[in-house]
């Protein structure tokens, strides 16, 4: 045997070893929830990687926390694109006449009250949020733990994945459930020790803060449970996967 | 007239190593500078956004309408391939650094190709290189087969430093990854702290690149690009 085809013959056999595993591994993913629903395509295989290992590493990992003095005097509230007529109806009411629609796959669907969300379980933390642009402001949010309002809602053992609508036209998000159950993640209704004002998402965020900003999507109005993001829009789990930004914004 | 002989002169996996590495930096440098047009502002510290004195600002037009710049009209906004394909490629350049620093370690290649000697590093030889980088292209020949120290240094910097450090900052921007490890931001002095610096050590090696390319085309670039990818040189007469 020359070396020459015994290098082919080597390269060949890693080549087919290498591609057998990268199978196995990408099914073996996709049982253990390693696998981004905007796996498609040539960034995949980088979204994959990242996501996969944020989550074996870090799935319960927890935001920096900051001391009260570094809240930012001036946070920036960023422009949003055109709320919808029922969300200048509400804001006119006072948000008196708003609710939160929950749904899916769980026991008990509501029409959860600014109230009612206050009343389920309150908690505070003061983070950072980081625009995917570049820039970032740190800032106490207080609301909702969505682990609570999942909790009273009971989750079906099949979901996966939480989906968030928003009054903000064609926004919608979603995470999955390690994110969604995180003590972190909230449905934030205060800011800085008052209610949270409309240009900061007011009457109600969701706050996610081991993502970026833009997973902290304002005016939210509806939450859905769900074992599949195939019924939402293309099946890339976000109004930004659709327009091309990564779902899982981690990084 | 004969061919002129050749010899081995770069390693497989440092010649495929190379390869890779080049493509992932070019990703990284276009979708870095994209994703720089979204804010081209920097700050020290742990927050910064156009509310805060910046510390300071790259004077180019924005993609995004809610920066000042100065200019009346924005960009498009290419943000959301570049992100993909930076991460992308930061994978593929951070994978392909480990592996480059497993076989390099094992194979002696730092100790036998890069690590000056004791010799190269006193004043005069340092001097003497310098002098004959400047008295071109007798120099570059008898490079073809050796580094010299300034190269030596370069790369080992490149290697050891720059890109460790912009892989660094890179990810203590990530607040995922500051979950996991905390540390890897504060020891920076905070979230903007890092991307400032990243952007530092990002524009030091786009100089590197460009140094390393005028010195190719000095000492002759199709020998050392033959080289780079075949992995044989002519041999000096």
């Amino acid at each position: 045997m020359t070396p020459l085809s015994r290098r082919a013959l080597l390269t060949a056999g890693v080549v087919a070893a290498g591609t057998s595993v990268v199978a196995s591994a990408a099914a073996l993913g996709r049982r253990l929830g390693l696998v981004p629903p905007d796996a498609a395509g040539i960034y995949g295989p980088g979204e994959t990687l990242t996501y996969a290992t944020h989550r074996l590493f870090g799935r319960h990992a927890m935001a920096r926390e900051f001391p009260r003095g570094m809240i930012s005097a001036r946070p920036f509230a960023n422009s949003v694109k055109d709320r919808d007529e029922a969300f200048l109806a509400h804001q006119a009411a006072g948000f008196t006449t708003w609710r939160l629609a929950v749904d899916g796959l769980i026991a008990r669907p509501a029409a959860l009250t600014l109230a009612d969300l206050r009343a389920m379980a309150v908690s505070r933390q003061i983070t950072e949020i980081s625009c995917e642009e570049g820039w970032s402001y740190i800032a106490e949010w207080i609301g909702t733990p969505l682990s609570a309002v999942l909790e009273k809602a009971g989750v079906a053992p099949k979901a996966r994945y939480v989906v968030y609508q928003s009054h903000d036209t064609g926004f919608w998000d979603s995470v999955d459930l390690d994110e969604a159950r995180h003590p972190q993640t909230l449905l934030a209704w205060g800011m800085n020790g008052g209610e949270l004002p409309v240009p900061f998402g007011g009457p109600l965020r969701m706050r996610v803060p081991r993502q970026l900003g833009y997973k902290s999507t304002k005016f939210v109005n509806r939450i859905v449970v769900t074992d599949s993001l195939a019924a939402f829009g293309t099946g890339k789990g976000s109004a930004d996967a659709e327009a091309g930004y990564q779902w899982y914004a981690g990084i | 007239m004969s061919a002129p002989a050749v010899a081995r002169r770069h390693a497989g996996f440092v010649r495929v190593t190379h390869w890779l590495t080049t493509l992932a930096f070019l990703a990284l440098l276009v979708s870095g500078g994209e994703v720089l047009l979204s804010h081209p502002r920097f700050y020290w510290g742990e927050t910064g956004n156009v509310e805060e004195t910046p510390l300071f600002v790259i004077p180019v037009p924005s993609s995004r309408s809610t920066v000042p710049t100065g200019y009346d009209y924005v960009l498009p906004d290419q943000n959301g391939w570049s992100r993909y394909l930076h991460f992308q490629s930061a994978w593929l350049l951070a994978l392909t650094g480990l592996a480059y620093l497993g076989a390099g370690l094992g194979s002696g290649h730092f100790r036998a190709n890069l690590v000056p000697s004791s010799a190269d590093l006193r004043w005069p030889a340092v001097r003497r290189a310098i002098a004959e980088h400047v008295r071109f292209p007798s120099a570059a020949v008898a490079d073809a087969w050796s580094y010299n120290p300034l190269q030596r240094i370069a790369y080992l910097l490149v290697i050891f430093v720059l890109v460790p450090v912009v892989i660094w900052t890179g990810l203590a921007m990530s607040p995922g990854f500051t979950a996991i490890w905390p540390s890897t931001v504060t020891l920076l002095g905070g979230k903007q702290s890092a991307r400032t610096l990243h952007f530092v050590v990002s524009v030091a090696l786009t100089i590197f690149l460009l140094v390393h390319l005028a010195m190719l085309l000095l000492a002759g670039f199709m020998s050392r690009l033959r080289a780079m990818i075949t992995g044989e040189a002519e041999v000096r007469p």
